[in-house]
């Protein structure tokens, strides 16, 4: 049986700037980085209050020919990737708080129909929701 | 002093000779899109955010030219590159895009909505609604308050997912046009 989701991967385009972002801009705490050759790292992060969850700050060559990392790095760097949703319990504190940290919001805090969410950029160019979840309706 | 046409084989004309005219190139057949470098997709991914950020903005070629640090004509031709439409289209997209989130979560009028979004003329608006949804400003309202129950997609995805081209929705009454610039 699977028991949860201990890391997820997130292709950046530069491991130096990414590292600095996620640890300095996003509060993430660094958990691994060693040299793998070829100026690769295995670099890894865990979100502010998850430390079971390690993002892995891949290079885009790790695994891939290099076409493939090249096509990938497009990808990023055209702001087509959004790997996923970071949860927050005020949209709006935060996104104040990451904002004057210098982040990049392509949308400020909205309200949708399952809570608020704002919409940020990596250095890289991937997209997260930032969301804060309304209360669940009592079932 | 052009050459007789067609005595002399066609040469394909050098691509960096070509002078920022408007030298109309004989487009027989698609040319394959070449994707930009990297680090001109980070500028132009610049301009793109700007767009949808400030999409209310009355935004033209030359705001968003500035925002990437590329000249009118470098800009245009390269964001079509990268993006599969001009800039233009991807900015009335986005505008659309927010419209209908308003129009299924707000009561308001239809020209407040088209005014709320950036569109300078109801006009425009509709048309380029329609083309993208499928349906009038007016129709996608009351369908979507006739069905009631709302998408139960998050909104970055909404917009993440929608793409360049025309009406999403399978079975909408028409087209199947190729991708003609709706003129940004």
């Amino acid at each position: 049986m699977i028991k949860r989701i201990s890391h997820v991967t997130v292709y950046v385009l530069d491991q130096d700037s990414a590292k600095a972002f996620y640890t300095e801009k996003l509060g993430f705490t660094l958990t691994g980085d060693a040299d793998m050759g070829d100026g690769i790292r295995w670099l890894t992060a865990t979100p502010p209050g998850q430390p079971d969850v390690e993002f892995i700050l891949a290079d885009c060559r790790m695994g891939h020919d290099a076409e493939t990392a090249e096509q990938l790095r497009a990808l990023v760097a055209k702001g087509a990737l959004g790997p996923g949703v970071l949860a927050t319990e005020d949209c709006q504190k935060t996104y104040e708080e990451l904002s004057g940290r210098g982040v990049t919001f392509v949308q400020p805090p909205t309200e949708r129909f399952y809570g608020i969410e704002a919409l940020l950029r990596d250095d890289s160019g991937n997209w997260f929701s930032l969301s804060q979840r309304s209360a669940a309706p009592s079932a | 002093m052009s050459d007789a046409a067609g005595t002399t084989p066609r040469t394909r004309p050098g691509r960096a000779a070509v002078p920022p005219g408007r030298a109309a190139v004989p487009a027989q057949r698609v040319p394959a899109r070449r994707v930009p470098s990297v680090p001109v997709l980070v500028r132009l991914r610049l301009a793109r955010d700007l767009m949808d950020r400030c999409y209310a903005e009355p935004l033209d070629l030359d705001t968003l030219a500035r925002e990437a640090g590329f000249s009118r004509y470098h800009f245009a031709h390269a964001f079509r590159a990268a993006y599969g439409e001009p800039a233009g289209a991807y900015l009335s997209r986005r505008r659309v895009e927010r419209a209908q989130d308003l129009l299924r979560s707000a009561d308001i009028t239809v020209t407040e909505v088209c005014q709320l979004v950036g569109f300078s003329s109801l006009g425009s608006f509709s048309s380029r609604f329609r083309e993208v949804v499928g349906l009038s400003p007016t129709e996608y309202r009351r369908r979507h308050w006739a069905e009631q129950a709302p998408l139960p997609v998050p909104g970055c995805f909404v917009l993440a997912w929608s793409r360049p081209g025309s009406a999403i929705r399978p079975g909408s009454a028409t087209q199947e046009k190729p991708g003609g610039p709706p003129a940004g």
